[in-house]
């Protein structure tokens, strides 16, 4: 037996940091892996438990590698709005907004959250592994007149993402916050298990009903021990394995696989991110109207395999003539509420109207049904 | 880890019995379907395949990877474990019972098969090493 695919596990050499948190997860059983530069757990109990304890009940995953940036001062709003695709203007204080940030020429530099927690102070969480160029990008874009102070705060925060159908419940018993005044995609300060100034955030990367707590970094054994307690039974511990799977079920892009510097936002279906009719000035703008205006080249869909086997990163796909190429899973896993493996493709544009594709796997062709939806969503 | 004292080994996580009509059965180790993590898809060979030691002859695949099968020793299938494919999760529930892979028809003398294969002990050594 031989591993020739490790997936995601898979990670260059490099010095490895660590998060607060480590000893805990390797004292709970946790499997530790290196990603993004961080040795993180990959699972505790197994991929497919605390897949179900998510969709069914609730998990606690550790996403401290997480980055954020912090902008303030009084040009902050307008620094960001200029970095970003979406319309800051419109959040109001404590709303968060999901994004991305592009390059000149439209590609993606990140997606990210942009919360705006005052008018002048925003925070943006960042993906791990693209912490140092995202944070430089910021710095080199920003107008040099502009009044912002930009700041890598990362190593500040932990990070803990409570998801599941009981995880306002759970979370509702060690906070004095009321978490119903918390509505989707906004956060509020608040005392979480006796630690202050916990951002806690209705927000989540696994298509169900849950929250994120962005922790001051000294706090969060305290909050990771008192959600343990409070979940009992109805929890359970997660890791990126199954972050993994619940984010591809739920069609949420992961940088790196779905998205990268060489795609930009209306192929990989994030034009609801790109709010190019309101008089706004971004960077990347230009060159997405014209994208726009000329059509995409390909774009990002859904395969739903027909039959057994598992699509995997970097399997070509065909037509049904199994002979045209037309594109190649970005992503691919088993999904264990559809019972079937799922992935993402981008597919040429000539062939967005194909219903059913075939993907080679090994020396096979599988057969799988094209969709523009999300495989599994319950928020 | 369960390394059963009666089964002989590859270093590549494979075990194998003889069976009393001189055939020998073979799927992978405890060890192995630790590692994969819960498993999702089992790509059989067909009964009536022949193999080389070293071959590939199936592919395990888990949520996070897809891992050969190598023929352990020369031989032909003569019985797949048809339930792996309607439950590939019987290769982690049950490594040495349930979840065998494949019944092979050896080359050679099924005894000398096994002879030229690792012991439990070797195999456990070697997981260490």
């Amino acid at each position: 037996m031989q591993m020739y695919d490790e997936g995601f596990m898979s990670d260059q050499e490099v010095e490895l940091k660590h998060v607060p948190l480590e000893e805990v997860h390797i004292e709970a059983g946790g499997k530790m892996v290196p990603f993004a530069g961080f040795l993180m757990p990959v699972q505790y109990t197994g991929i497919k438990q605390e897949h179900l304890a998510v969709r069914h009940k609730a998990g606690l995953f550790d996403v401290s590698h997480m980055g954020e940036v912090e902008v303030r001062g009084k040009d902050a709003l307008k620094v960001v709005d200029y970095l970003v695709t979406n319309d800051v203007f419109q959040l109001k204080d404590g709303q968060a907004l999901y994004t991305v940030m592009c390059h000149p020429n439209g590609g993606v530099v990140d997606d990210l959250l942009v919360y705006r927690l005052g008018e002048e102070h925003i925070l943006l969480c960042i993906n791990a592994a693209n912490r140092e160029k995202d944070v430089a990008y910021i710095l080199k874009s920003a107008p040099s007149d502009a009044d912002v102070t930009i700041t890598d705060t990362s190593d500040e925060w932990a990070q803990l993402a409570l998801q599941g159908p009981e995880a306002k419940r759970i979370l509702a018993k060690i906070t004095s916050l009321d978490l119903d005044s918390i509505a989707y995609f906004h956060a509020k300060f608040g005392d979480v298990a006796g630690v202050q100034d916990v951002l806690v955030s209705h927000t989540g990367y696994t298509g169900e009903d849950g929250f994120e707590l962005y922790i001051p970094v000294g706090g969060s054994r305290q909050i990771f021990e008192a959600i343990v307690e409070a979940g009992g039974d109805d929890l359970l511990l997660c890791g990126l394995g199954c972050r993994d799977t619940l984010r591809l079920e739920a069609k949420l892009h992961l940088y790196g696989q779905d998205l990268s510097d060489d795609i930009n936002p209306l192929e990989a279906g994030l034009t609801w991110t790109v709010k190019l009719n309101t008089g706004r000035d971004f960077i990347g703008k230009e060159a997405l109207l014209k994208i726009k205006e000329e059509g995409v080249s390909k774009r990002l869909r859904g395969l739903i395999v027909e039959g057994k086997g598992i699509i995997r990163q970097g399997y070509e796909v065909y037509a049904e003539d199994q002979e045209t190429l037309i594109g190649e899973v970005v992503s691919g896993s088993f999904s264990y509420m559809l019972e079937t493996s799922v992935g993402l493709s981008y597919i040429k544009a000539e062939y967005l109207g194909e219903e059913n594709v075939l993907v080679k796997v090994r020396s096979k062709f599988l057969p799988a049904k094209v969709t523009k939806k999300a495989f599994y969503k319950n928020t | 880890m369960n390394i059963p004292k009666e089964l002989r080994y590859t270093s590549s996580h494979e075990w194998a019995r003889l069976e009393d009509d001189g055939t020998i059965t073979f799927g992978i180790t405890e060890h192995a379907q630790d590692a994969l993590g819960e498993l999702v898809y089992v790509e059989m060979p067909a009964v009536g395949d022949e193999f080389t030691s070293g071959d590939e002859c199936g592919v395990v695949e888990s949520t996070k990877a897809a891992s050969d099968i190598y023929a352990p020793f020369d031989g032909e299938i003569v019985e797949i474990n048809e339930a792996l494919e309607d439950n590939p999760a019987l290769m982690n529930e049950s490594p040495y019972e349930e979840g065998w892979f494949a019944r092979v028809k050896p080359a050679v003398d099924a005894s000398e098969v096994l002879e030229s294969m690792m012991s439990a002990e070797a195999y456990e050594e070697s997981l260490h090493g």
